[in-house]
């Protein structure tokens, strides 16, 4: 078989070849003939003298005498002197670009706040540790099909270099090699796809797209280096006490942490966990301490003793709602709005692509996404009546301004449904509604259909082509899909039954991991279990009392919080049911592409990355039982004013802000061991303490 | 069809142009005989070229990834299994964590710090990967991979740092592997990041600095404890390269000693987190190319150049006259290039009239030119002299008659006691400081009149020329031999890294391999000259117009068996004789292993550096070397593997060294 393959490959090969030299042939061919009726004497060279006999020769073919020089000036031709127009061109460029001095006075960019706070005094103190967070980690091959067989040690996912080239020139094989096991979220039989190490595993993304390139470069400053630095990269598609099972990776963090204590004179670790990052380290901090078979064995001391502080960068603690979309139909904000703008593009069954039903087949093997579902429930996100964001304005201070024409319009043409509107708050808590009147109505007009269906068996009619793209949805009917849309609004904890519905086996798998609730007790032993450990709601901080916990995160960009559904067009056997209504546009910026929006960083909503250190943390809670102090830094979005500046100096994206400059002067202060309130403790600037105050969570 | 619309096109555009444009008639011919200028033709060229070149990489890219493979089995017959893969089949599977430690060179240095020069350089490779900064800024490059000259470590402002991670030196630069090799065989077996660990260190270091500034070795060492920790208890098996021989025995050592000065594991580190020490290529008792290292900062390679192209080096084109003083000044700061001068003295490395490898004959192992020569007549006698003196004692000889002459022939006038002229201070060459700008006339000549030198006078010779260096460097290495270990001041690191000069720790279930390359003319002395003296000018050349009718001398360089780096000797030596059996140095009887392996070049240009070669670095690649080590890693000991595989005459001549054991 292998070697037909390879008789295969050959041909091709051989043909591309022959084309070639036809190619070729063609070329010189022609340029010979090209040449005989210009007269020159050797090819290449158009010669503008001509011999008398030459002369002769050619005043027989008098009508042709006068156009010679355009008979050589042909499409060829002129396609090769363009081509080598711009080649030439663009080597002369780059070879200015060389032998520019590398430090043109004018070009200098703005001083990095390192240089600063340098010349401040700032040296480096405590060792630090960084956690990337899901996506944003480099993975690479360690073993794997032959059709990845030049990949070994390559970059299959991230990095500054090959990265994702791959994706393109083997869609199928990359895909194969990036899922997982679907029962056991572990690797398939004969890959090993490995995290990236060191601090290149999450440097940059992709080339020039930094994500933690910028912080370390400052750290640098101040005089930090791998020996004092550590990345904690771990395989974010595992669960994370998987990571530990397969990888070692909490073992090796305790490890690097020790080591790095002992080696730096003693000086306690600042971590900097980012996005999901921040959920995992708080699993690590719950495993260090417990006994050696389910946990690290480091004993009830062991965070007092190696951990100053814990900054968490854009935490996902009580989860994101655009998880639920990613898992439900594999599809953002984003997502919906390029299907928006080219209908047919994703669906298309042209070259068999079906993007879409491949990503959702490879994430659902990914056990990390279920950690980000949203936690706490209905008591944190709202119920179908009540959501702790109602009342929030969308309109942030320029799009007032833009949209104060369009405004005065609308309440004129269409009066009394928008004031209606106005009136009542967004139900921020029905996070997926099917239909945009049933994200509007008052509960009472809701149709009560009962979810009881979701508990029957979903054996309807298991369809026998199990398709490469399986997921499962060809389990199920159409009929189910109905019975779901019609029920019209789903809270968290319905959605919750929901995706056990639709995809019972992996939200079985990942169960097993993560948990969502809210715990009653927590002195109660089963939060011994590692699924309840990176649910801060379901268990205790370290008894540190000098630890502190940062919650730094951006505010004043429109993050997704709530979602308008349809039915996909039945017209495909196969696919994804569901999808985002992009037609569903609110009278203001809330709701924007069948997408509600709140305030938070593009990704996480506020209440998620600040309540657990605006409130659920602070002081002796439940939950923080030896009352470590916590620390609530919020950022501003300021989109960059200038191209120059890239992705922004204080922005607030959820990525973009490792590059914002406040934040890193915070981390770098932090760093040379200024504590929380030197700082100048809290600094917010969204509604987060309001919000906070209605979440009625015991502490 | 493409090719009829060629045909058609022009002809019909033709006539329209003619029947439309009639009134532009005088204009069009005018323009198109402009257009096809020298500059055009360039630009068709050009177009000409990047078109077949882009096509040429698109069926390149487009071609399958098993196709070369192909081509190569079509040519030479199906190729043997990588040992990965062979060792694979019969079972062997991950057992023991593994540690990599990279030797001199071979491992990226990275930027953290740096002058305004190397903006954008930050956490860029200085050392390894393409090089290019050095053709785009040589000099600030230059500054930067500089140590300081009092201290050995940084200079203000500037802080290199060692890459971490396998890719520290798993290709030196790109498509010329180190460890990639052995790495993707080991990843056959199922090792993965987790139980592979490169200690990569800043190799320009001496050993304890690297201690003292980047704690490497308490990294190495807690990562070691980790791997095992990680492992379910299973030991370490460790595989050090060619210097990092000498700095895992400097860590042995160093991992045992008490807290201030060493790392406080206690006396049963060793034999609790080590099964194997496997050194690959090990200088244990030094390299010979070393000393003309730091006395002229040349070796064969560069004296083959001058040779060859007698301007290019000297010539104040390109600035290159000013190439090897800079290359100088910038090693003699790199401490760890004198943790290579050979040690021993004459005890090991011979003296004026002998040497153990005296008797030698490069015809039996030196395939290339195995005795085609015919001797010409007039070099009868210096042949017959030649063959039975090759005096290898004498390191470096000035001139050839003193490198060939019978000891009691040599005239010998003492250098030590020669005053240096202050004269030669000349400004101009302060920009690129050697000491030799101190020595003066005086002190150049009286070290060319004392004509020979042995191991012990080379340790002289260099304290007299570099007293700087040396003061620094002695303070970290040590060369002598023993007298009495037990002597506390052994306690001291810088007799660490000295086999001769410390003991083995106890650990009597660890076992001590060596696997090295036979098979390659090694440098072993070398014939010197006097250069004519210019005024920056490094005062000694190799002479390369030194030869003798056998290969043993050729181009100034007399050579023996070896990995073309390391002789024999050096390498086999400790493993053969010093440590085997229950010996001063080895006092717990640990189990020692030679193993050898054949050079044989690679047959094929197909075969890159070859699968079979014994070359210091190439033998990372070789089969044989690679499936010991997947053995090893995977369990076996060295009596499974076959003890000891010797092609060398290493036992013979470590009998001739006179050593109490």
């Amino acid at each position: 078989m292998n070697s037909s393959k390879l008789k295969g490959n050959l041909c091709i090969a051989m043909l591309s070849f022959a084309s070639l030299l036809r190619f070729l042939r063609i070329c010189i061919f022609e340029h010979l003939k090209c040449c005989s009726l210009l007269g020159c004497k050797s090819y290449g060279t158009p010669e503008k003298k001509q011999s008398p006999d030459e002369k002769v020769f050619q005043e027989i073919k008098k009508s042709r005498n006068k156009r010679q020089k355009p008979m050589g000036w042909k499409c060829v031709d002129n396609c090769c002197w363009i081509v080598g127009y711009l080649c030439t061109t663009s080597w002369l460029l780059l070879f200015l670009l060389y032998i520019v001095p590398v430090s043109l006075p004018g070009l200098k960019g703005p001083e990095i706040p390192g240089a600063r706070l340098k010349r401040e005094g700032l040296v480096a103190n405590h060792p630090v540790v960084l956690v990337p967070g899901i996506i944003t980690g480099g993975l690479e091959l360690w073993e794997g099909k032959p059709c990845a067989e030049p990949l070994f040690r390559k970059r299959l996912w991230g990095g500054w270099g090959s990265g994702f080239t791959d994706i393109f020139r083997r869609p199928v094989c990359w895909m194969d090699h990036l899922s997982l096991h679907y029962e056991t979220g572990l690797d398939p039989p004969g890959i090993r796809v490995r995290p990236a190490p060191g601090l290149v595993a999450a440097d940059y993304f992709a080339p020039g797209y930094f994500v933690w390139a910028i912080l370390i470069e400052n750290l640098a400053q101040i005089g930090y280096e791998d020996r004092n630095m550590y990345m904690a990269a771990y395989d974010w598609r595992l669960s994370f006490q998987n990571t530990e099972v397969r990888d070692r990776s909490l073992s090796r963090l305790k490890g690097q942490i020790e080591i790095m204590y002992a080696t730096n004179g003693d000086k306690k670790v600042v971590v900097f966990p980012h996005s999901m990052g921040a959920v995992y380290f708080l699993h690590f901090l719950k495993w260090v301490e417990l006994p050696a078979p389910v946990g690290g064995g480091g004993g009830s001391g062991w965070c007092a003793k190696y951990i100053k502080a814990i900054v968490n960068i854009g935490p996902t603690f009580l989860g994101v709602p655009k998880a639920f979309a990613t898992i439900l139909s594999a599809e953002g904000k984003d997502i919906s709005l390029i299907r928006a703008m080219a209908a047919g593009l994703l669906e298309s069954e042209f070259l068999g692509l079906q993007t879409i039903e491949h990503v959702m087949r490879v994430s659902r093997t990914w056990d990390s996404i279920v950690s980000l579902l949203p936690k706490g429930g209905e008591t944190v996100w709202g119920n179908l009546d009540w959501s702790p964001e109602e009342g929030y304005n969308c309109e942030s201070e320029e799009k007032r301004q833009l949209q104060a024409l369009s405004k005065e319009n609308n309440t004129r043409s269409s009066t009394d449904k928008s004031l209606f509107q106005v009136k009542h708050h967004k139900k921020y808590g029905r996070i997926i509604s099917f239909g945009k009147e049933a994200s509007e109505v008052v509960s009472s007009q809701l149709p009560t259909f009962s979810k009881d269906f979701m508990h029957s068996s979903t054996s309807a009619n298991s369809s026998t082509s199990r398709g490469e793209f399986w997921t499962e949805y060809d389990d199920m009917s159409r009929e189910n899909f109905q019975k779901i849309a019609e029920n019209k609004v789903y809270t968290t904890t319905d959605l919750l039954d929901l995706l056990r519905y639709v995809a019972p086996k992996m939200m079985q798998r990942a169960e097993a991991h993560y948990s969502h609730g809210i715990a009653e007790n927590l002195e109660d032993p089963k939060y011994n279990h590692h699924k309840y450990w990176s649910n801060p709601l379901e268990t205790m901080l370290p008894d540190a009392p000098d630890m502190e916990t940062y919650c730094m995160y951006g505010v004043g960009i429109p993050t997704e919080r709530s979602y308008v559904y349809k039915m996909s067009p039945s017209d495909r056997r196969k696919g994804i049911p569901f999808r985002i209504d992009n037609s569903a546009d609110g009278s203001d910026s809330c709701l924007r592409g069948g997408v509600y929006f709140v305030d938070g960083d593009e990704s996480v909503p506020v209440l998620s990355s600040g309540f657990m250190c605006a409130k659920g943390w602070r002081g002796k809670t439940r939950f923080n039982p030896s009352g470590s102090a916590t620390y609530v830094r919020e950022y501003r979005h300021k989109p960059p004013s200038s191209m120059l500046e890239g992705r922004g100096l204080e922005s607030a994206g959820h990525v973009d802000i490792m590059g914002n400059v406040a934040l890193i002067e915070d981390v770098l202060r932090i760093a040379a061991g200024a504590t929380g309130s030197e700082l100048g403790g809290d600094r917010i600037h969204s509604d987060l303490l309001k919000m906070c105050n209605r979440v009625n969570v015991p502490l | 069809m493409s090719l009829i619309r060629r045909k058609n096109v022009p002809e019909s555009s033709e006539a329209e142009i003619v029947d439309a444009e009639d009134d532009k008639k005088s204009k069009v011919p005018e323009r198109k005989n402009r257009q096809w200028s020298c500059l055009d033709t360039c630009c068709w060229m050009v177009g000409c070229i990047c078109v077949v070149w882009w096509l040429l990489l698109f069926s390149y890219n487009a071609m399958p990834a098993s196709f070369p493979q192909f081509v190569t089995e079509a040519i030479t017959g199906p190729l043997p299994d990588p040992p990965g893969v062979k060792v694979l089949k019969e079972g062997l599977k991950v057992k023991h964590p593994v540690v990599f430690v990279p030797g001199i060179v071979t491992a990226g240095l990275e930027l953290w710090e740096g002058k305004d020069c190397t903006d954008g350089l930050f956490r860029k490779r200085l050392w390894g990967g393409t090089f290019g900064e050095v053709y785009k800024r040589p000099l600030c490059w230059m500054e930067h991979m500089i140590l300081d000259n009092e201290t050995g470590l940084d200079p203000p402002g500037v802080r290199v740092r060692p890459v971490t991670g396998l890719v520290a030196a798993d290709y030196f630069a790109p498509g010329y592997f180190v460890w990639a090799v052995l790495i993707g065989n080991l990843a056959r077996l199922g090792y993965e990041e987790k139980n592979m660990y490169m200690a990569s260190y800043d190799w320009r270091l001496s050993f304890q600095n690297t201690e003292v500034r980047d704690q490497t070795l308490s990294r190495i060492k807690s990562n070691i404890e980790l791997m095992v920790a990680t492992s379910g208890g299973k030991k370490a098996v460790i595989i050090p390269h060619s210097m990092g021989v000498l700095y895992f025995l400097h860590f042995m050592k160093w991992v045992e000693a008490p807290a201030p000065m060493g790392g406080g594991g206690g006396p049963n580190w060793c034999a609790k987190h080590l099964k194997a020490v496997m050194n690959i290529g090990g200088p244990f008792l030094g390299v010979p190319k070393s000393v003309p290292g730091l006395f002229s900062a040349e070796v064969r390679d560069i004296a083959i150049i001058r040779a060859v192209a007698p301007g290019i080096l000297d010539k104040d084109l390109f600035r290159f006259h000013m190439m090897l003083q800079h290359v100088m000044k910038v090693t003699r700061t790199w401490d760890s290039t004198m943790s290579m001068i050979p040690k021993g003295g004459d005890t090991i490395w011979g003296g004026l009239d002998w040497s153990p490898e005296e008797g030698y004959s490069p015809g039996k192992r030196d395939q290339n030119n195995n005795g085609t020569e015919t001797p010409d007549n007039s070099e009868d006698e210096n042949l017959i002299s030649d063959a039975k003196h090759a005096h290898y004692g004498r390191i470096i000889s000035f001139g050839k008659e003193a490198a060939i002459a019978a000891a009691a022939e040599l005239k010998r006038i003492d250098f030590r006691d020669a005053v240096k002229g202050r004269n030669v201070a000349n400004s101009s060459c302060r920009d690129v400081w050697t000491e030799y700008h101190d020595m003066g006339f005086g002190g150049i000549n009286a070290v060319a009149e004392y004509k020979v030198y042995t191991a012990d006078e080379i340790l002289e010779l260099l304290q007299f020329v570099a007293p700087k260096m040396m003061a620094r460097g002695s303070a970290h290495f040590s060369y002598g031999i023993a007298e009495n270990l037990d002597d506390p001041k052994y306690d001291h690191y810088k007799y660490w890294s000295n086999p001769l000069e410390t003991k083995l720790p106890n650990a009597p279930d660890m076992e001590i391999f060596t696997l090295y390359g036979v098979g390659i003319p090694t440098e072993r002395a070398y014939v010197y000259g006097l250069t004519n003296s210019a005024e920056c000018a490094i005062p000694f050349q190799i002479d390369t117009s030194a030869h003798c009718a056998d290969s043993c001398l050729a181009g100034g360089v007399y050579t023996v068996d070896g990995d073309e780096t390391v002789p024999t000797l050096s390498a086999g030596y400790m493993c053969a004789k010093g440590w085997r059996g229950k010996t001063r140095f080895n006092p717990s009887g640990i189990k020692t292993y030679v193993r050898e392996y054949d050079h044989a070049p690679p047959a094929t240009l197909l075969e890159g550096r070859g699968t079979q070669s014994g070359a210091h670095v190439d033998i990372m690649g070789n089969f044989a070397l690679i499936e010991d080590v997947l053995r090893v890693a995977a369990g076996a000991t060295g009596e499974e593997l076959g003890g000891d595989q010797i092609y060398s005459d290493i036992l013979k001549w470590a009998d001739r060294i006179k050593l109490d054991l």
